[in-house]
């Protein structure tokens, strides 16, 4: 079931990256899709950031990642960019629910460490979830997602799991995220 | 959009319907064919099922939820929008989700979520004249970090809370999501049921809840309501959050642009307060361009009924459709290059207004018209403070 395995070089950013510097509200104005907004990513933060974006990059942030609007699209556009999973101090709540239900994987974690252009491996070791710095040869640790979340992450995001349930029969669970 | 997501989930009939609104409210109006295609498709889908739609120029979503009796005290309300959160002014747990989330509870009437703690904000005494709610919500951003703060409930008590009004509750609720908090929750009392029944015509029935008495709080901030002066959120900088100072320390930094309007700061009471300033001052200063955005289709007729419309139009305020406006650069004005804006919004990000280039400053709608009289930062208290001797 545990599926999970994700190596990428880290792309690291402060704390409070909001969803306006994530995808910015103008860029909105026009069209929504994702494959053609990847191209403006963080772009007022750092000016051409999309184009020094590898597939397969890891974003590493600090505290309170994603605050801001709930617009799914700016979890839709890190993901149309090649990114498939996010480090961070924190999450604003709804970045974090949109990151899942859309199939990005969220991982909360110390980011303190971590330098720009590390190499991460995220996977699984004796059944537990696992950050590997393989540039600093060092564990980071992360707590075990919910049962709720790894179903809609396992099912490959929330659309696929209720095409393929109809419904939430993971919400028997009692500790869901 | 959600829409999009419900289709691809399989969804085809709504989960009771009746319980799901819609609102044409951050490209109101379009500026070009693709949103207008996309409002088209919310057209088609709200038609084909009966359910209500509030039409460009209705308002904000949050304030027509609250205006037309869709939310009620006590119940689970979820909302497509990081200020959902707004409703809980009215007793209701509410909150923002994604599209996917709400294409999931259009189809199923469920969702995945996890009891949040909460913190208690206990507010006592009374406001000085001049500083408004929009003061108290920044106080509280200033003492909450946000990474504490995330995932919890705000929990506004107190006997402070009893003088504040159902609109001056829905800042304080509204800007629980700056604040990086799940929801923020007011107890029902007469007011609350007063407002709603002034709004709607009817009596709601009281389905309110309330704080269990051996309730444990993740945290407890005390904040006393007559100390408070008027505050100011800088533009963030270097990818910072925005940092709250003071306003009075900051008086005199150049104004170019004043925005009243949104789901924080464009309701009756705001505009009735804002013009209580510009009355003591006269004339706005030519540099300043005024900007009037009216939550709702409610709050512009009865700014016209008022006669407070003609005054804003008299002063030079332009008068915009009512919906989220400039609020987040979606539609309606944008700010120049190097232009500072003074904003009754919740939100200053860079490039929120659509530019990069601005600087976006928060304040109360007093302090807005202030600025707008004199074309700089001004604490507004000073268009206040002769009123024993009949004002100037």
């Amino acid at each position: 079931m545990n599926t999970i395995a994700i190596n990428g070089r880290a792309r690291v950013l402060p704390d409070d990256i909001n969803t306006d510097y994530i995808i910015s509200s103008r860029r909105k104005r026009v069209t929504i899709d994702p494959d053609v907004l990847k191209q403006y990513l963080l772009e007022d933060f750092t000016a051409g950031f999309s184009d020094t974006v590898n597939d397969g990059d890891i974003l590493v942030a600090g505290k309170n990642f994603g605050c801001g609007s709930a617009m799914e699209v700016a979890v839709t556009v890190v993901l149309a960019s090649g990114i498939r999973c996010v480090l961070a101090k924190s999450f604003s709540r709804s970045y974090y629910r949109n990151a899942i239900n859309n199939g990005l994987l969220p991982l909360i974690c110390d980011t303190g460490g971590v330098a720009e252009g590390d190499t991460l491996s995220i996977g699984y070791h004796d059944g537990a979830l696992c950050i590997e710095n393989l540039t600093q040869g060092r564990m980071i640790p992360t707590p075990d997602l919910a049962p709720m979340i790894m179903a809609i992450l396992q099912a490959g995001g929330l659309t696929a799991y209720l095409r393929e349930h109809g419904d939430f029969p993971d919400l028997a669970h009692p500790s869901t995220g | 959009m959600a829409i999009d997501y419900f289709h691809k989930m399989g969804g085809t009939a709504l989960h009771r319907p009746e319980s799901i609104v819609f609102a044409m409210d951050h490209y109101a109006p379009p500026d070009n064919p693709a949103t207008v295609r996309l409002q088209d498709t919310v057209r088609d889908f709200t038609a084909a099922r009966g359910n209500v739609l509030y039409e460009i120029g209705a308002g904000i979503g949050h304030q027509l939820m609250a205006e037309h009796g869709h939310v009620a005290p006590g119940g689970l309300v979820l909302g497509a929008d990081s200020h959902a959160v707004t409703y809980g002014a009215l007793n209701a747990f509410a909150a923002g989700i994604g599209s996917s989330d709400m294409a999931a509870v259009m189809m199923t009437g469920k969702l995945w979520l996890k009891v949040p703690e909460s913190i208690r904000l206990l507010l006592t005494g009374q406001l000085p004249q001049g500083v408004d709610a929009k003061d108290i919500a920044l106080e509280i951003i200033d003492h909450l970090d946000a990474d504490f703060t995330s995932y919890k409930t705000l929990e506004f008590s107190g006997n402070g809370v009893a003088s504040l009004s159902l609109e001056q509750r829905m800042v304080l609720a509204n800007m629980s999501a700056e604040a990086g908090a799940k929801a923020g929750i007011f107890a029902a009392d007469g007011k609350t049921f007063d407002y709603l029944r002034h709004q709607t015509g009817k009596d709601i029935a009281d389905t309110s809840v309330s704080a269990d008495t051996d309730a444990h709080y993740a945290a407890e901030v005390a904040i006393d309501l007559s100390e408070l002066s008027p505050r100011l959120a800088l533009p963030p900088r270097n990818g910072a959050a925005a940092e709250v100072v003071a306003l009075e320390d900051f008086q005199g930094r150049a104004v170019d642009m004043v925005y009243l309007g949104t789901c924080t700061g464009g309701r009756s009471s705001d505009y009735e307060k804002a013009l209580a300033i510009i009355r003591r001052g006269g004339k706005k200063h030519p540099r300043v361009q005024l900007v009037v955005t009216p939550a709702s289709d409610r709050v512009l007729s009865g700014l016209g009924a008022t006669g407070l419309l003609n005054e804003f139009i008299q002063f030079g305020a332009v008068i915009m459709t009512p919906g989220c406006g400039a609020c987040c650069g979606s539609c309606g004005g944008i700010p120049g290059d190097g232009k500072v804006v003074l904003s009754a919004a919740n939100r200053n990000f860079t490039g929120r207004m659509g530019n990069a280039k601005a600087d976006i400053y928060l304040a109360s709608p007093q302090a807005c018209a202030a600025a707008a009289l004199t074309g700089e930062i001004t604490d507004p208290r000073h268009f206040l403070a002769p009123q024993s001797e009949g004002g100037s």
